[in-house]
């Protein structure tokens, strides 16, 4: 009988040892111009490969989560604070789906 | 100071907080309905604090795996935040002190770094640990809840607050995509291989969090190679 705790903790372990290891380890401002424009891109294409398409599977039907993800972007684009445009997604899936639900 | 950036992080972490609630329900269910106490459960996602390797985690546990099986699987599946952390340590002074950064580390999930990374040089670690002081609470809550409490809350409430942690990652990639033309043809890029991973049948089978490491890898060094960044994107980047 494996003891969960055990488990939990492993778990833990392994999982804080990968991001923190990088943290400390780099101190300095990297001056390879390669690995410096890998990193600054690193950030942009990890976020929108995990928004797109899995966005359009969080919700009921793909089509509210499509209207979210465009809103979205226009209240992002517009300068909206990172609460608001989140807000708005939401929102836009409530009311979507809540007509949905209503027909 | 300090006080300042901590209680703006907690602030701007709100969202994150609200949206890891709604999002670890189904991880307190997932681990009740594999034997965990909500005691448990609710210590597994404090400690581990990582959506996708509790998924795994907890899958594993219910299969009765190896201790060794359990410590590997979460090095792949969260084997990004090595990338994560890397981009992170850039934007931290090469002063900021190693309990500092013990402690910044922890705010290395997907959301965190998305809100972090979008700071100007140079990010304070208050920040982030702020952001996660807020964070980690919501994620553990959430999932105790789950587990105490199975699927109450109205599927449309749930369904709409996991959108607000898009809603996150949109307000981290949007604003930099409009500044620099080359992060917002890296976004379509993504979009459409992303797309494509998850349509054309070969490729289906991979796990998204193998999807997630390949594509940041493949799409970013492509573009270092075809784009490299000159020292006055990152500046215009920084004067945000």
């Amino acid at each position: 009988m494996k003891n969960t705790y055990i488990y939990i903790f492993v778990m833990a372990a392994a999982t804080y040892a990968v991001r923190v290891i990088p943290l400390t380890l780099i101190r300095k401002k990297i001056k390879n111009n390669f690995i410096r424009s890998f990193l600054y891109y690193v950030p942009y294409a990890t976020l929108s490969v995990m928004t797109f398409p899995a966005v359009l599977s969080a919700t009921n039907t793909p089509i509210s989560a499509a209207i979210a993800l465009v809103a979205g972007i226009a209240a992002a684009y517009k300068g909206l604070s990172l609460f608001t445009t989140a807000a708005i997604c939401s929102l836009s899936v409530l009311i979507i789906e809540g007509i949905m639900m209503l027909m | 100071m300090n006080r300042k950036e901590f209680l703006r992080g907690a602030k701007n972490g709100m969202p994150i907080a609200l949206g890891y609630f709604a999002v670890s329900i189904t991880i307190g269910i997932a681990a009740a309905n594999a034997g965990l106490s909500v005691f448990e459960s609710g210590l597994t996602s404090c400690l581990c604090f990582t959506s996708t390797g509790e998924f795994a985690g907890i899958g594993l546990i219910a299969a009765a795996g190896s201790y060794l099986e359990a410590a590997i699987l979460q090095l792949i599946i969260n084997a990004r935040y090595v990338l994560m952390s890397a981009s992170l340590s850039q934007k931290l002074k090469e002063d900021v002190p190693l309990r500092l950064r013990l402690l910044t580390g922890i705010g290395v999930t997907d959301e965190i770094f998305g809100l972090s990374i979008a700071e100007e040089y140079p990010l304070s670690p208050f920040y982030t640990i702020g952001i996660v002081s807020v964070a980690v609470p919501g994620w553990t809550l959430g999932t105790v809840i789950g587990a105490l409490l199975g699927g109450i809350l109205p599927e449309l409430l749930t369904c709409a607050l996991s959108v607000s942690l898009y809603g996150m990652f949109i307000s981290a990639f949007i604003p930099p995509a409009k500044k620099d033309r080359k992060i917002a043809a890296l976004v379509v890029c993504s979009f459409i291989a992303s797309l494509a991973f998850s349509l054309i049948p070969v490729l289906k089978g991979i796990s998204e969090s193998t999807k997630i490491i390949v594509l940041t890898i493949v799409l970013s060094a492509a573009f270092a190679l075809i784009f490299p960044v000159k020292e006055k994107d990152e500046n215009e980047e920084h004067k945000e």
